[in-house]
């Protein structure tokens, strides 16, 4: 148990000499997985929301369908991206496999799902409520999607939360679609899985700890933001 | 649902050009770069951040490393996924040439297997120097063994030990012939967890920072031989291959300077990687 001990002094070393291998490390886990979950919700919200509030054959398919995404195995994502990728692949002209740009790929693609499944949820059950008053106001779908994104905006971010936690938590995509390279690909979870490797557990477990006290950081900022906001918004 | 309209901060196009930003970042600035498919045992060794930044400071050319075991990284340059291979499976490597994948192969550097296991021994291996009677001893007694199970090179090697052992060791799979499917220092941590034992090559083992009471067990074996090779991954079959700098890489590990380097990385005090190119320079 002496890991956990000397994990904790490395962990608090590490950050307080901002070791700047470590801090390009967390800077590039952040801007790939907030990239990520930017995208994911670009895409994710309006789908969602387009989802909860029509009506169509075969529309419990897709629910099914779309709650089973939310399972998509890390591994199978960045294979699939790789193959998408790779120079013998259909997209290898776009020389993107090893870059950032894949990895954000592969996580946008991995947490969409999450991303539209819960918000469809969100979204539905606030359109539950609304239905009547939409209905008098003869507003279009797309209006209708407007309003109820807008007046979902505070539980959409919880919904953003739990995509950004998965993808800045995952390593199986972005170990195959950024390979892991020192200075250019390297974040926090493959460099973590570099260094159990190395059997260095001690140094993989502090990293692990600056990497939840970073998913903490976020969580509390954008809970802080929200709490602001909704002040302000009663106020 | 009304929303007043407060002045914007984040106008459209001002968040457009933001998020094109933090996505595209890093490119801008690409200085030349190579990307070299390698195996675990190189980059967990520490070799690469030994001898890299000496190429990189005379050349200019950044060198970039993915990591994988050798059937993968074999796999990732037939698809022209990069410039050069080092990897460390012979056959497999002529075989790639012959197939019209790489340009040509060259011996680099070499260093051994060997068998690791628990200081007490229980299958009582470390009386041999032969390393496919250890294997066969090791069968008999029932004991745990790991296998990297990953095709990788090292896998190659303990495939073929076993072969000439005359055990079988597929017929034990999931009993005492454990495959954990992972690179070496992986298979490592798992060997140690469990008890058993496992073949590795001595760069990562003496690298290795999670040994607890394991020890070299088998040693010196001719057959425990581990040569590595450099290929040129072949231009005419992927012509987005850096050929210039990608040999120029070539050019330089097997010339004077980075064959020094390759012998002067030392890790507790001893010596890694034994360099043993020793065709004419520049190769050809």
């Amino acid at each position: 148990m002496q890991d956990f001990g000397s994990a904790f002094g490395l962990a608090f070393g590490l950050v307080l000499s901002l070791d700047p291998e470590l801090l390009e490390i967390v800077l590039l886990s952040l801007r790939v997985s907030l990239s990520a979950v930017v995208i994911a919700c670009l895409v994710g919200f309006p789908l969602g929301a387009l989802i909860a509030i029509t009506r169509f054959r075969g529309r419990s398919a897709v629910l099914v369908l779309m709650n089973a995404l939310m399972g998509l195995p890390p591994v199978v994502v960045g294979l699939a991206i790789y193959l998408l990728l790779s120079n013998a692949g259909p997209l290898g002209w776009l020389r993107l496999l090893y870059t950032p740009t894949a990895m954000i790929l592969a996580q946008a693609v991995l947490i969409t799902p999450i991303i539209a499944a819960l918000s469809r949820e969100l979204i539905e059950q606030l359109h539950d409520e609304y239905a009547e008053q939409f209905q008098s106001l003869c507003l279009s779908p797309l209006q209708s999607v407007r309003a109820l994104l807008w007046d979902a905006r505070y539980g959409l971010l919880t919904v953003a939360l739990a995509g950004f936690g998965r993808a800045i938590a995952e390593v199986g995509a972005v170990i195959i679609v950024g390979g892991n390279i020192a200075n250019l690909t390297r974040v926090m979870t493959t460099a973590i899985a570099l260094e159990t490797s190395k059997g260095e557990l001690a140094l993989a477990l502090a990293l692990g700890m600056v990497l939840i006290s970073i998913a903490l950081g976020i969580n509390a900022a954008v809970m802080s933001l929200r709490l602001t906001a909704s002040r302000h918004a009663f106020a | 649902m009304m929303h007043n309209h407060r002045r914007r901060l984040f106008t459209p196009a001002r968040a457009i050009v933001l998020f094109a930003a933090l996505i595209g970042g890093a490119q801008a600035l690409a200085e030349e770069a190579i990307l070299v498919q390698s195996t675990t045992s190189t980059q967990n060794s520490g070799l690469y951040d030994h001898i890299l930044p000496q190429f990189t400071a005379k050349t200019g050319i950044q060198v970039n490393v993915v990591a994988v075991g050798t059937g993968q990284a074999i796999k990732n340059a037939q698809n022209g996924d990069g410039d050069v291979l080092l990897v460390h499976a012979k056959s497999a490597e002529e075989k790639f040439v012959e197939e019209g994948y790489g340009v040509a192969r060259f011996d680099v550097m070499y260093n051994d297997f060997v068998i690791v296991g628990p200081d007490a021994d229980p299958a009582g291996l470390s009386n041999t120097e032969d390393a496919a009677a250890a294997l066969a001893e090791l069968a008999a007694s029932g004991s745990v063994f790991a296998s990297r199970g990953d095709n990788s090179g090292t896998h190659k090697k303990e495939l073929a030990l076993w072969q000439a052992s005359g055990v079988d060791p597929a017929n034990a799979s999931g009993g005492w012939y454990r495959e954990t499917g992972s690179g070496m220092g992986a298979t490592l941590n798992t060997a140690v967890g469990m008890g058993a034992y496992s073949l590795t090559d001595r760069a990562t083992w003496i690298n290795f920072k999670n040994k607890g009471d394991y020890r070299i067990l088998v040693e010196g074996d001719p057959r425990l031989f581990n040569q590595y090779g450099i290929i040129l991954v072949d231009p005419a079959r992927h012509p987005n291959v850096k050929v210039d700098a990608g040999q120029a890489f070539i050019d330089w590990v097997l010339g004077p300077e980075g064959q020094a380097a390759i012998a002067s990385y030392q890790v507790d005090g001893q010596q890694l990687f034994y360099p043993n190119y020793e065709g004419p320079w520049p190769p050809k």
